[in-house]
């Protein structure tokens, strides 16, 4: 039967909670880089040179279309093989997963912003240049802000989705939140209870990034409503 | 700095021309949408552009603050003459202002920081300054109670007045307009057209696409008819309304008058 104690022992156990800090970490790693490099691919996708919107396009279709456990266990079995760097000591589970879910991530930011970044229009550009702005300044200004406000939604389901993928990272012994409940039920065999726990987990974190999300849409709809 | 000034060959520099494009021609593509363009603005002229749909009138005055580029010509303002170089882009930019057919403010910041914005991240202006000086224009087109309010809590009108006043924060000599009132309900259009009225009585230099005839008649030098990429012809007003030299023109003038 379900032991009550039992799961609350492990909600507040240390492995759990540094499990969660580990899923947590990651998880804003890979969305801090993926969304720099990500508006970095989405704002080049409608370059005037074809080669450039090609490779992006190839780069969207390949990562999109791989799914995050062959990503992973290519990254943290595939890559040490290609390359002697890969078999160094830096080379951790973390590493590997940061970078696997980060290619991944990127490939599907880069296609929500360059949506949002054309829906700005060009007269918004058009209205800063004749204001004698230069590029970057319209860019950081002008652009950036109002392209955030569109993709902000569609940004944080991806964050949501992004934090539960990394449980796939238990295959290659990643210690966050999945791994360390498995461990647990390796020697106590108490299922119930640890998925419970770790299924609490999720949905506190999920639940913080909801409220954060109505905060920062708020926040940027000013001038909209 | 003023090299490129000196190298423009003009005496003094109340005898140039604000704005002079001459010979130009540009192609989107295949098709060539302004064709062999000649046109001088002066120092103070007030140039009213009109013509049919697709005639070219935005694309000339776009290609005046290199918004788009022409081909083949020369488009020299005050003394500059535009190429790719973005060092004279900047300065002609920054003493040319424009106007467009749909405000082009920017929605997220507010009306105030519309009208700052530029001065601070181009003139490099402190925010005191830079506020003091948009509450001087916002108040000059009317509405500085609207400071801090979003564009989309005003009206067409309100929002037209706070472009002219975006622009004008960065003090131009040559302001551009582009159709300012015709994305505007009729009852909007005075309000603005009023505020154009001021600017000439000031003397600004100003090219404006507009089918408004009675601000034509009212403030142009002169009014340049333009057709298919070429200009048709130009006179003073009232002799361009009232004796139209071109079959085109009286055509046009004809449609817009009744
Ligand atoms: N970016 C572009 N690419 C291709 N063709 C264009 C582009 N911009 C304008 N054109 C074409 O060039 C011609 C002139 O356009 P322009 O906007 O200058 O006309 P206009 O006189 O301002 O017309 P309107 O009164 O409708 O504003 C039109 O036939 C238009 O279709
Ligand atoms: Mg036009």
């Amino acid at each position: 039967m379900f032991q009550f104690d039992l799961f609350l022992q492990a909600i507040f156990s240390a492995p759990l909670f540094k499990g969660a800090l580990l899923t947590i970490g990651l998880s804003l790693c890979v969305m801090g880089v993926s969304l720099v490099l990500g508006m970095g691919l989405g704002s080049v996708a409608s370059s005037p040179r074809p080669a450039v919107r090609w490779l992006v396009t190839l780069y969207v279709w390949l990562f999109r279309g791989a799914p995050a456990l062959l990503v992973l266990l290519f990254v943290w079995n595939g890559l040490p093989q290609i390359s002697e760097v890969f078999r160094a000591g830096w080379f951790t589970p973390f590493v590997a997963a940061f970078l696997a879910l980060s290619l991944i991530q990127i490939a599907y930011l880069a296609e929500i912003l360059r949506s949002a970044f054309a829906a700005v229009g060009r007269g918004q550009q058009e209205g800063a240049a004749a204001l004698g702005m230069h590029r970057w300044q319209i860019f950081v200004v002008i652009t950036m802000p109002q392209a955030l406000r569109i993709a902000v939604p569609a940004l944080m389901n991806e964050f949501i989705s992004l934090l539960k993928t990394t449980s796939l990272a238990t295959v290659i012994s990643l210690k966050e939140l999945m791994t360390v409940s498995q461990f647990a039920i390796a020697t106590s065999f108490r299922f119930l209870e640890w998925y419970g726990a770790a299924l609490v987990y999720y949905l506190v974190i999920v639940s913080v990034l909801t409220l954060a999300q109505n905060r920062i849409e708020h926040f940027l709809a000013r001038g909209y409503r | 700095m003023n090299t490129q000034m000196k190298t423009a060959g003009t005496s003094t520099p109340d005898a140039r021309p604000a704005i002079q494009v001459a010979g130009v021609n540009k192609w989107y593509g295949g098709f060539q949408v302004l064709k062999g363009i000649d046109l001088t603005v002066n120092k103070g002229q007030r140039i009213v552009i009109c013509g049919p749909s697709g005639s070219g009138k935005s694309t000339l005055i776009r290609c005046m603050n290199r918004l788009e580029v022409h081909q083949e010509g020369s488009i020299i303002v005050n003394g500059i003459t535009l190429t790719n170089q973005l060092k004279r882009i900047d300065r002609v930019r920054s003493d040319v202002g424009m106007v467009f057919q749909h405000f082009n403010l920017f929605p997220h910041l507010t009306v105030l920081e519309n009208c700052t914005v530029a001065q601070r991240w181009v003139r490099k202006l402190p925010k005191k300054q830079a506020t003091e000086i948009a509450m001087t224009y916002l108040e000059r087109v009317h509405i500085p109670e609207k400071a801090d309010k979003y564009p989309g809590q005003l009206s067409g009108g309100q929002q037209q007045r706070v472009a002219i006043a975006r622009a004008l924060c960065m003090n131009p000599s040559i302001m551009l307009f582009d159709e300012p009132t015709s994305a505007l309900d009729p009852e909007m259009v005075k309000e603005v057209l009023d505020t154009m009225i001021s600017l000439a009585a000031d003397g600004m230099t100003m090219v404006c696409v507009t089918h408004e005839m009675n601000f034509a008649r009212e403030v142009a030098s002169e009014v340049v008819f333009m057709d298919g990429g070429q200009i048709i012809e130009r006179n003073r007003p009232d002799i361009l309304f009232s004796a139209p030299q071109h079959e085109r023109t009286k055509r046009f003038l004809g449609k817009l008058l009744h």
